[in-house]
């Protein structure tokens, strides 16, 4: 843990990264956590007609001493949180975390008292996936993506945040554009940006 | 537009008008096989005069509203009896009447199904005081044991002589009863789009 970052990167170090990254990338056993109905778009993820096993995740690992990966499939309740902390806790360095499904990622429609409103207030989240529940080809998306976050990641395996100014995609409107009357006059129209 | 009468918020949260309870009994006969139970119960369960409350028939259903005292005599009565045989305890839940003419808020209301004849049978208890004590069933119906405590657990009704009544549904420590009526949602604000959006019990109304 301590040689790598006294050493400046050089030739033989970054090969080193290069390697134990991309191992680490196309063999990533995943921890199931399927909870609810993102379990069932999960379990047709690693079946035969979208299969996961080409991409060398087909063994779920039950134990999560073994996982690397933590797919929270489904709504997390404030009765499972401590539960999937610990699932989380127990799982070895390098681990990342995938939350599939908007009640993963944010608590989806279920905004009560009774579901923890998004699975970032209890585990680092490395990708988030939205859907109700989202596809099998959008999860393996979502999976070749962190594949390709953790390609580059450092050799400890922690991947580095993207910021939205980094996502080719189309950006949201920025916050702050709600008028200070309230809502008698409409908010702007897609495409506003601060 | 689409013919909405009123504000067209199906969310439930925008002022749910509540009819009164009705406090009427059904009078005999009662139609289909209610008055074959009804007299078979009389039979079974001697106190059932003092027993029954009040019975209700609406919509090809059979309620029986009974005293808290005499519930457990007359759930082994219903579960023995030989032309009773209401075998299973489907479900046991708890209701809050917050403008209960009587005064007493919390009713916890018995399914019973009978695998032998087909038939469903409603039971509904109401005890007074915040919390109610209504006595447990578990000695006669093994399977409330989780029922009563999902129903303690969710709107407070706290059942006398269940062995282990604990939460089973929200976290152990968890304060209060989520299903009564003046508990809120606990719903977050969520940003949509540069604009934010309340939960649906703090939305306004747009009629």
């Amino acid at each position: 843990m301590g040689l790598e970052e006294k050493l400046p990167s050089g030739f033989l170090l970054t090969n080193v990264a290069k390697m134990a990254n991309m191992v680490r990338a196309d063999s990533l056993w995943p921890a199931t956590f399927g909870l609810a109905c993102c379990a069932i778009e999960m379990m047709a993820t690693g079946g035969g007609r979208y299969d996961l096993a080409r991409f060398g995740m087909e063994v779920f690992r039950a134990s999560p001493r073994q996982a690397d990966l933590m797919i929270v499939a489904g709504r997390v309740s404030q009765k499972m949180a401590p539960v999937l902390r610990q699932i989380y806790d127990q799982m070895p360095e390098p681990k990342w975390v995938l939350a599939m499904g908007v009640c993963a990622s944010s608590g989806g429609m279920f905004n009560n008292y009774a579901i923890v409103q998004g699975v970032d207030h209890i585990v680092p989240v490395d990708m988030y996936l939205p859907g109700c529940p989202p596809r099998p080809e959008m999860l393996m998306d979502a999976i070749l993506k962190l594949h390709e976050k953790i390609r580059v990641a450092d050799i400890n395996g922690k991947t580095t945040p993207t910021t939205i100014d980094d996502s080719p995609y189309d950006k949201p409107i920025a916050r702050g554009t709600r008028h200070a009357l309230g809502d008698l006059e409409p908010v702007r129209g897609p495409g506003v940006r601060r | 537009m689409f013919g909405v009468t009123g504000t067209g918020d199906t969310s439930g949260f925008g002022g749910l008008v509540v009819r009164p309870a009705e406090l009427g009994t059904a009078v005999r006969p009662y139609g289909s096989w209610f008055d074959a139970v009804a007299d078979d119960l009389e039979r079974a369960f001697p106190e059932f005069g003092e027993a029954i409350e009040r019975v209700v028939v609406d919509r090809g259903e059979l309620t029986l509203h009974v005293r808290p005292a005499y519930l457990v005599g007359l759930c082994r009565q219903l579960r023995d009896d030989p032309r009773l045989r209401f075998e299973l305890c489907s479900s046991i839940s708890g209701v809050d009447y917050p403008a209960d003419p009587t005064g007493r808020r919390f009713h916890a209301v018995y399914h019973l199904t009978s695998l032998t004849y087909r038939r469903h049978l409603r039971l509904e208890v109401s005890a007074p005081a915040d919390p109610p004590h209504v006595p447990s069933v578990v000695e006669v119906y093994p399977t409330a044991n989780w029922l009563e405590r999902e129903t303690w657990d969710m709107v407070g009704i706290i059942f006398d002589g269940h062995p282990a009544l604990t939460r089973i549904l929200m976290p152990d420590d968890w304060p209060g009863h989520p299903q009564r009526k003046d508990y809120p949602l606990g719903g977050v604000t969520v940003e949509y789009k540069g604009a934010e959006v309340p939960p649906p019990d703090e939305r306004r109304g747009y009629a």
